[in-house]
């Protein structure tokens, strides 16, 4: 890992590193055209809630035209970091690469707080810690645990509610999909992937793990899937903490560079899109090994969908004659992020006894945004809310959708309102039909 | 001087304490709309939620003698909404943003000021109705903000403008007491015409709480072209021939060659670099026939004034590729450099070639980098300078260079604004292009309206 850059002291240093990104901020021409796209914005018709607000309130910073950097920093990360903005954006501002460089800047002039330094720095990097305190979560969970939704599959837990607030959530399994298969080292005449479960398909929602291996063995891919994977390093990255990232990173790096694979694929899109643009978009932090790693699978990384649709090549053929209806919910980290959209489609539409029926502004940010649920719960509900009423608008059985973040904020969104509908990954769809 | 406590108390007690943002990086974020020009952030934005709430903020701000801004999404390009000092209060209407009716018997929609415009136009086209007025930031743009600006677009030529659709306007005074004006009829001679006073007042007479939209039936059948020049002389000539042969195009657009290469090294179309322009041409109607023989005596025109290249859209996806170069104009040119200054200065839709070559020597003369690209059916175009804000010198050249693009329209007895408004960047010009018999009547009529002067002060007539 190269050096990385200190972190600044009084506001002035502050002021000055945030010029470095003054090329990127001036490129806004404060049009507002962001208003029309920002679900945080949405919902509380704040101007400090909204891209150009806070393009703005960074600008301002930068030039000294206010002092105050707790509370821009505060605003600035009232964000979902859905990209809507950036995709829509009529001057081509680089949003994501603002907003993830300030986050890093403004968090080292104030400080990481204790929790997350400690999750990021000490229990994401070590994944056996992390897969025990699962396991002993798993094993102790019953007694607090209230089912909420038979159907969605969720409880709540009263005796938690000051850390979980009133959620409801899935319960954990008993074992972690990479405790339970240790390594993975497997040959298939159709080449071979490594397959980077990411944290929530592995620890909470491991079917959907189970359902890539499926796949993966169905098609005759080999797959390669070292035994101490961590985290991709998200979260640490929107909380500003690049030396929680870069460890992250160079932990995963140095896992994966111990097998021959033709492609990394995930089932997490946040996991995909991160891995694909974000090591990417921070390559000149890591030593010339790491990069061209990183250079590799900034083209070889994909979504699982996307990887059977364009790579495989499978031909999912219409089904007609379904009667269970599915929807499809875009997560952002796919459309937005990765440009895929029509890959899930085409499975949900392949499988026999479906009926697939889009909802309306399918690929409206659900609200979850990560830690941004944590810390701004009631905004990511009221925001979620018009997610959940679009859903039902279409009656579906189930909703299916490409990423576990987005999975969880639906199951918590449909059992509070107590919708008896499924949500499920579209590979567990698609493993169940083979 | 700051706002004092007790009246942001009471604000709160009106507003509740979530409507009333009082921090400073809160207020930072009203400072600036879409224009480029020097921020200044307001004592203090409130947001009303329901018109009578809307009422009581204003009498409250303006018996404590507080200026008055009142935004809507802060989308206008002449400074409209900065605010005029450090005391003034921003209202926003984003709250009052409910649709109340949409009446298909007979014709016409109530709504409140925050509604968006495309949201407006969309839930009236899902009933089967028209509301034409499409401004280039319809997206984000409100309904009041359209009034008050009195927003254009580019179905202006046939179709008119936001005061064409006007029917009635409830405005609150400076006591905070509503007046109404207009009605739900095509016809209406009570009182005076006051929303037509209001429309383009620019929240300097009173503030809008209702407005009343007519609505039209839509047209059922529409024909795309787009006709490629060598000079921009043909090209303005068609325009004439085209209005002379008594057909109205519903969109009429002009790209230069600067905005066609710029487009084109985006977005990669398939346009002609080394055309000195094009038009973008739609008509529209109730019949297909109709509509086609229109189309024809239009592609006829195009030809016969000199366009040796003329496509005419077959469907719907190849519609969509004409229109994707005139709606790349912008965009594009904004990618091109990081600062872009979009002017709206009007001509006379005769003078065009001569604003065009105009424009093409003011640019050369202060060494600008320029594309125009506008509603050639209705004189309104927009030059637009690629600069750096950063840059003090280039940017002192780009502000002679508008003032002296103000000055030919002017001497082609065009307007400074077609529909971006005056704001204050264009307030010091308006004696020029009027009077100053014309500039003394306005400021009675405000200060008759507005004794304090606390209504969006700085604005439009100074």
């Amino acid at each position: 890992m190269s050096e990385l850059p200190k972190s600044p002291v009084t506001l002035g240093e502050l002021a000055k590193l945030l010029m470095s990104l003054d090329d990127l901020l001036i490129t806004c021409m404060r049009c507002g055209f962001c208003q029309s796209v920002c679900p945080v914005y949405g919902a509380t018709f704040r101007e400090a809630d909204v891209t150009r607000g806070k393009i703005a309130l960074l600008d301002d910073l930068a030039h000294e035209l206010t002092l105050d950097a707790k509370n821009v920093d505060d605003r600035l990360n009232r964000c979902l970091l859905c990209g809507s903005c950036e995709t829509n954006c009529p001057s081509g501002v680089k949003i994501m690469d603002i907003f993830l460089k300030a986050r890093a800047i403004v968090t080292g002039y104030r400080g990481l707080g204790a929790i997350k330094k400690l999750v990021f720095r000490f229990v994401l990097p070590r994944p056996r810690l992390f897969n025990f305190m699962i396991g002993i979560s798993g094993v102790f969970q019953t007694p607090f645990l209230r089912r909420a939704s038979e159907k969605v599959g969720t409880s709540r837990a009263p005796i938690l509610t000051p850390f979980l607030g009133n959620r409801h959530i899935p319960s954990l399994p008993s074992q972690t999909f990479s405790s339970s298969h240790g390594k993975i080292d497997e040959l298939g005449p159709n080449g071979r992937v490594a397959l980077f479960p990411g944290c929530v398909p592995d620890k909470i929602f491991n079917k959907m793990s189970e359902a890539c291996l499926k796949i993966l063995r169905h098609h005759q891919v080999g797959v390669f899937m070292p035994p101490d994977l961590v985290c991709c390093g998200i979260p640490a990255l929107a909380s500003g903490d690049i030396k929680g990232f870069d460890q992250l990173v160079v932990q995963n790096l140095a896992s994966l560079i111990k097998g021959k694979f033709n492609y990394l694929v995930t089932p997490c899109a946040t996991c995909a899109s991160n891995i694909k643009e974000n090591w990417y978009r921070f390559i000149d932090h890591f030593n010339p090994g790491e990069r061209a790693q990183i250079q590799d699978l900034h083209t070889k990384t994909m979504d699982i969908t996307a990887f059977l649709v364009r790579v495989l090549k499978v031909d999912f053929k219409p089904a007609s004659g379904g009667t269970q209806t599915v929807t499809y919910h875009d997560s952002c980290h796919l459309k937005k992020g990765l440009g895929i959209g029509a890959e899930p489609r085409m499975i949900l539409k392949s499988l026999l006894g479906y009926n697939y029926r889009e909802m309306p502004d399918a690929d409206r940010c659900c609200g979850n945004g990560g830690s941004f649920n944590l810390y701004h719960y009631g905004l990511s509900k009221d925001i979620g809310q018009v997610k959940r009423d679009n859903i039902v608008s279409v009656s579906p059985k189930v909703v299916a959708t490409g990423c576990p973040a987005c999975v969880l904020q639906l199951m918590d969104l449909l059992s509070q309102n107590r919708d008896e509908i499924e949500v499920r990954h579209v590979v567990e769809l698609y493993a169940d039909s083979l | 001087m700051p706002i004092s406590s007790n009246l942001i108390a009471e604000f709160k007690n009106l507003l509740g304490p979530e409507n009333v943002l009082t921090e400073e990086t809160d207020r930072l974020s009203y400072a600036y709309d879409a224009a480029v020009l020097k921020q200044v952030t307001p004592g203090l934005v409130v947001m009303p939620d329901n018109e009578e709430r809307l009422g009581r903020t204003v009498k409250l701000a303006y018996d404590n003698s507080l200026p008055i801004t009142v935004r809507g999404s802060g989308t206008n390009l002449s400074g409209a909404v900065i605010p005029d000092s450090s005391d003034t209060v921003v209202i926003l209407t984003n709250k009052l943003n409910k649709i109340l009716e949409i009446n298909l018997e007979d014709l016409y929609a109530v709504v409140e000021p925050g509604v968006l415009t495309a949201k407006f136009a969309n839930a009236v086209a899902a009933k089967g109705l028209f509301y034409p007025p499409d401004p280039g930031s319809q997206a984000v743009s409100t309904l009041a903000g359209n009034v008050a600006l009195n927003a254009g677009g580019l179905r202006g030529l046939k179709y008119g403008v936001t005061k064409d659709y006007l029917m009635g306007v409830e405005f609150f005074d400076h006591n905070g007491e509503l007046v109404k004006t207009g009605s739900r009829t095509v016809k209406c001679v009570t009182g005076y015409n006051l929303g037509g006073m209001m429309v383009s007042s620019e929240g300097t007479l009173g503030i809008f709480s209702k407005l009343i939209f007519k609505l039209v039936p839509p047209p059922k059948a529409s024909q795309a072209m787009m006709a490629v020049y060598d000079t921009v002389e043909g090209a303005s000539e068609t325009v004439a021939a085209i209005i002379a042969a008594h057909i109205l195009p519903c969109t009429l657009e002009f790209l230069d060659q600067k905005c066609i290469r710029v487009v084109e090294a985006n977005s990669k179309i398939g346009l002609p670099t080394e055309a000195a322009a094009i038009l973008l041409i739609e008509v529209d109607g109730s019949h297909q026939a109709g509509v086609d023989e229109d189309a024809a005596k239009v592609k006829e025109l195009c030809a016969k004034c000199g366009s040796k290249n003329i496509q005419v859209a077959r469907d719907a996806e190849e519609k969509n590729k004409i229109w994707e170069a005139r709606r790349n104009a912008l965009p594009s040119l904004a990618r091109a450099k990081p600062t872009t200054v979009l002017e709206d200065a009007t001509v006379p839709r005769s003078k065009i070639p001569a604003m065009v070559s105009e424009l093409n020597r003011i640019a050369s003369k202060y060494k600008l980098e320029m594309g125009t690209f506008g509603h050639a059916g209705d004189g309104n175009l927009h030059p637009t300078i690629l600069t750096d804000r950063r840059n003090e010198e280039e940017f002192k050249r780009v502000e002679d260079a508008v003032d002296e693009i103000f000055d030919v329209a002017l001497s082609l007895q065009g307007t400074l604004s077609g529909e971006h408004g005056i704001g204050i960047a264009k307030a010091k010009w308006m004696v020029k292009e009027t009077n100053k018999a014309t500039i003394e009547f306005s400021k009675r009529l405000r200060t008759a309206l507005d004794p304090k002067y606390l209504f969006n002060a700085g604005k439009k007539i100074i």
